[in-house]
């Protein structure tokens, strides 16, 4: 997603360490694509392509066997860091991503993600101010090659305690 | 259901076939479980009204996943999903009839096709949107 950064002056809720966690790298994470947990996301989201959910006939396709669906990346997500002074704005919903794709993830694959906070926009919504705070992630395989890369925004409001 | 677009057929405009999803609670759990996401909102009713929801609601990943579901669908075995961004414009419960749409609003010179997708609740409100690009097989 991406929001035009028009950070407010004053009275902005984005206090200066917010802002001081803009464009830190997280320490990646590593993670090992099982089998079975691509048929579990399968199962959980309804898929049923044969690309993703059945061995046999994705021998003959063009990956030589299954891969995982688009977003199944979403379950190895490194974890978002606590946002500095973020128990001001303590609720947060999921804006939206956006994503590219390179490599496909198979199972076996040993996939390393890194997040960092890309951006603070400042809003003022139905429930008060609210900070959009975009994440980018990416993710590569066990051989360096790029496989996607998420840019998240996650939406904070104080609203209802 | 596979290999059903390919770049020599595909023209601005053509509509993706669409794909209907209505989630139970149940389900949450389930995509909590294999996504790994266990935020409340998602199956705690109580705590979810304390934060100042209607009650439980869907994942905006899980949206994601359905829309992502049709394209991949629609661009068979042989397509690439090239890029694919999602908005949330409003939340979804469960036990509403979630409607996913896509249509084809870009076919380049080189096979890439772009496609606007949009997710509609049983009301007809759009409460996702976002776009896709993908790269179709050759033309057959």
């Amino acid at each position: 997603m991406s929001e035009p950064s028009g950070l407010l002056e004053g009275d902005s809720v984005i206090s200066p360490a917010m802002r001081a966690a803009i464009g830190r790298r997280q320490p990646p994470v590593t993670a090992v694509v099982e089998r079975g947990a691509i048929h579990r996301f399968c199962e959980a989201i309804g898929e049923d392509n044969p690309l993703f959910v059945d061995d046999e006939a994705a021998v003959h396709g063009p990956h030589g066997g299954i891969v995982a669906p688009p977003t199944f990346l979403r379950s190895i997500a490194p974890a978002i860091p606590p946002l500095p002074d973020g128990d001001r704005l303590p609720n947060v919903l999921d804006g939206g991503s956006a994503w590219t794709y390179g490599a496909p993830v198979r199972p076996g694959d040993r996939v390393t993600a890194s997040v960092e906070l890309n951006s603070l926009a400042e809003r003022s919504g139905r429930l008060g101010p609210m900070v959009i705070a975009t994440y980018a992630t990416e993710y590569r395989n066990q051989h360096g090659e790029l496989v996607a890369t998420q840019e998240q925004a996650l939406i904070r409001t104080g609203g209802r305690p | 259901m596979m290999g059903r677009a390919n770049a020599g057929k595909v023209t601005v405009g053509d509509p993706l076939p669409s794909l209907t999803r209505t989630v139970t609670t149940r389900q949450l759990v389930q995509y909590a479980g294999a996504s790994g996401d266990f935020y409340e909102i998602h199956y705690d009713h109580e705590f979810a009204k304390s934060k100042g929801l209607p009650g439980v609601i869907v994942h905006g990943a899980l949206k994601n996943a359905f829309l992502a579901k049709m394209v991949t669908d629609w661009m068979g075995a042989e397509g690439r999903l090239l890029s694919m961004s999602v908005r949330y414009r409003d939340m979804d419960v469960p036990g509403d009839p979630l409607t996913c749409h896509g249509k084809v609003v870009d076919v380049r010179a080189d096979g890439t096709v772009r496609c606007e997708l949009w997710l509609t609740n049983g009301k007809g409100v759009t409460t996702t949107t976002g776009d896709a690009v993908v790269r179709l097989s050759p033309a057959r």
